[in-house]
């Protein structure tokens, strides 16, 4: 009788459903998972490294580039954290801009993660729709900061600027007639909050045609029903957070429990899911966007009736006006030993925790009195989801992986770092 | 928040009663610190205590601290791992700091068992900091490359490392050399004494 023996199979680092650069080692039984082994790294940049080498103010781009997914998210906790350090007052208009973007890139988040999910089971129309929308999110992100993905637009003591009055306009061309010019143009004649509000208008219909596209499709439901069930005990003991833990019907949600910002002044509700699987998950995600819509809604009431400052008035931390620089000796200096050698950050350390689209991002910052930090430990949630790999995957089919591996949303540039 | 963390370090104070070497209350956060020998029992005691239900294990990490304040440390402080502890029934939070005794070969008590989320964020402390976990069950490095030497988050690891990788013509595979970057500093780091700035500051 010939020997019998396990499967392994190599699966990544490149793969279209690895979400980036994944390696997983699956010992395999015919078709069933015994042990999976993620292999992660491949993506890791040294960014708490290299967050020590920099100062406190240019370490925020660093965060971008960690969930290049959910970019201003990131920058959030860092700030958050600098902030508690510095003992510093963040003005009210710059902690509602933070809450919607916040929100705004929750919905980013989200319809990456449900596109890219459906697609990878195999509803290829999903991520066309998905990415449709995240390109007038993108948009937004391009006009209040001047980047599409990595802004940098929260700084210590609030946000870089205000919110743009007008928008940027498609430009006529030979490829575009008058009208069709008329018609993409139209959102933008107003100012950044008119957009943003327009696409959120048409927004829940757009969630009611995702909607119509998985929720009861019956495929969608075979391959997600079911799959990679997770007790709320056992996600607790992992260290679960977020939809993860929310699908697993615990009501855990940073935003109510721990709220920063202006949270706890905003009316929503935390959807929570039941039995802890894959479809339970994506619901509570699809519900958090319409839940994230109603928050950025009262953003738009709040700002277009309380104009304000949107960077902390110390300028110890903050940079001085452009004429104040020009024009005063004192400016002058700030502006000058701001960008030179950076503030300094009393000695003492803190962790900042903020709701993260995937679970909760924390930045544990030291300082030990210098210009630079003395180290930064970044809490991403993927990296912690995705050691549950093992455990969620055994006794699954090789192909419930892609399905497991999209639920988990994971982005590596948050895994490895 | 306030009483609420006061009565966290109440409790802490009655239930680890002369096992805590500091307990410290500073921006809205607690942190204790305990030696390497309470370690597991302390972390165990705040996970299972009525009171206490630490159910959560948020986050591990090892932290370097021989340059701490450009100041010299005595030995046995130099690596400590620091837990961030979530209680989802009392709604906080908690930070739990553990120094290995020895700075040549840190050892510390692993707390896998207690808390399974602990199996990655162990095995990425002993990668970057190389600090080791008896007990843990797969200590294997994570993020660093296979065969990677040395540990990138110590203080003596210089940013650009050790070894760069490219692509050799000749031998048409790809290779290690020792780096030919040089290592370069645009802002110095600078730790002001205190008051540096304020008006009438001499």
């Amino acid at each position: 009788m010939s020997e019998i023996r396990n499967y392994t199979l190599n699966f990544g680092p490149q793969h279209p459903a690895a979400h980036g650069v994944l390696r997983l080692v699956l010992e395999l039984d015919g078709e069933v998972v015994e042990r999976a082994d993620p292999h992660i790294g491949m993506l890791h940049r040294g960014t708490e490294k290299l967050m020590e080498t920099r100062t406190w103010l240019q370490a925020v781009p660093f965060l971008d580039r960690l969930d290049y997914m959910a970019m201003m998210c990131s920058e959030h906790a860092y700030c958050l954290a600098v902030e508690k350090l510095l003992g510093i007052e963040v003005p009210e208009r710059a902690q509602y801009i933070r809450v919607m973007f916040d929100e705004i890139t929750r919905v980013m988040s989200h319809l990456m993660l449900i596109g890219s999910h459906a697609f990878d089971i195999g509803a290829m129309t999903m991520i066309l729709y998905t990415f449709r929308e995240r390109e007038a999110l993108f948009d937004v992100y391009e006009a209040v900061s001047g980047a599409r993905m990595h802004p940098a637009y929260y700084r210590p003591g609030g946000v870089y600027r205000d919110l743009p009055d007008s928008m940027p306009k498609y430009k006529p061309s030979r490829f575009k007639s008058e009208k069709q010019l008329k018609e993409i143009n139209a959102a933008r004649e107003g100012s950044l909050l008119d957009y943003i509000e327009d696409f959120f208008e048409r927004f829940p219909k757009c969630c009611d045609d995702y909607e119509t596209l998985l929720t009861e499709n019956r495929i969608w439901k075979q391959r997600t029903v079911g799959i990679g069930v997770m007790s709320p005990e056992r996600a607790l003991a992992m260290g679960f957070t977020g939809p993860m833990l929310r699908g697993s019907g615990i009501a855990w949600d940073l935003r109510r429990k721990q709220p920063y910002a202006v949270y706890d002044r905003l009316d929503f509700d935390i959807p929570v899911g039941k039995n802890g699987d894959c479809y339970d998950r994506y619901l509570c995600r699809m519900e958090e966007m319409r839940q994230s819509t109603r928050i950025i809604r009262q953003c738009i009431d709040w700002l277009r009736k309380n104009p304000g400052p949107v960077i902390a008035d110390d300028h110890k931390v903050t940079p001085p006006k452009r004429e104040r620089v020009r024009g005063d000796m004192e400016g002058l200096i700030h502006h000058f030993k701001l960008f030179s050698e950076g503030f300094h950050v009393p000695e003492g350390e803190v962790y900042a925790a903020i709701e993260h689209p995937k679970g909760e991002f924390g930045v544990y910052a030291i300082s030990d009195g210098a210009n630079k930090p003395y180290r930064i430990r970044l809490r991403s949630a993927g990296f912690i989801h995705l050691a549950a790999m093992d455990e969620l995957a055994r006794g699954h089919m090789i192909a419930d992986v892609v399905a497991l591996m999209g639920t988990l949303d994971v982005v590596f540039g948050d895994v490895d770092r | 928040m306030s009483a609420k963390l006061e009565r966290l370090s109440q409790i802490l104070r009655i239930v680890f009663d002369g096992r805590l070497h500091s307990l410290a209350e500073d921006r809205g956060e607690v942190t204790i610190e305990v030696s390497a020998e309470d370690y597991l029992e302390v972390a165990r005691t705040l996970r299972d205590h009525a009171e206490l239900r630490f159910e959560q294990l948020m986050d591990i990490c090892g932290v370097d601290y021989s340059t701490y304040g450009n100041a010299a440390r005595e030995p046995g402080r130099r690596f400590a791992t620091v837990l961030h502890l979530l209680s989802i029934e009392h709604n906080w939070r908690l930070r739990l700091r553990v120094f290995s005794a020895d700075d040549d070969f840190p050892v510390l008590d692993s707390v896998c068992e207690l808390w399974p989320s602990a199996n990655w964020q162990e095995r990425e402390a002993f990668d970057l900091c190389g600090i080791m976990y008896s007990g843990h069950p797969d200590l294997r490095r994570i993020l660093t490359d296979y065969g990677f030497v040395g540990h990138p988050l110590r203080k003596d690891f210089p940013v650009s490392g050790y070894t760069e990788m490219r692509y050799d013509d000749e031998a048409g595979r790809l290779v290690y050399q020792p780096v030919t970057i040089e290592p370069r500093e645009n802002t110095p780091r600078v730790v002001r004494e205190a008051g540096y700035g304020d008006a009438g500051h001499v």
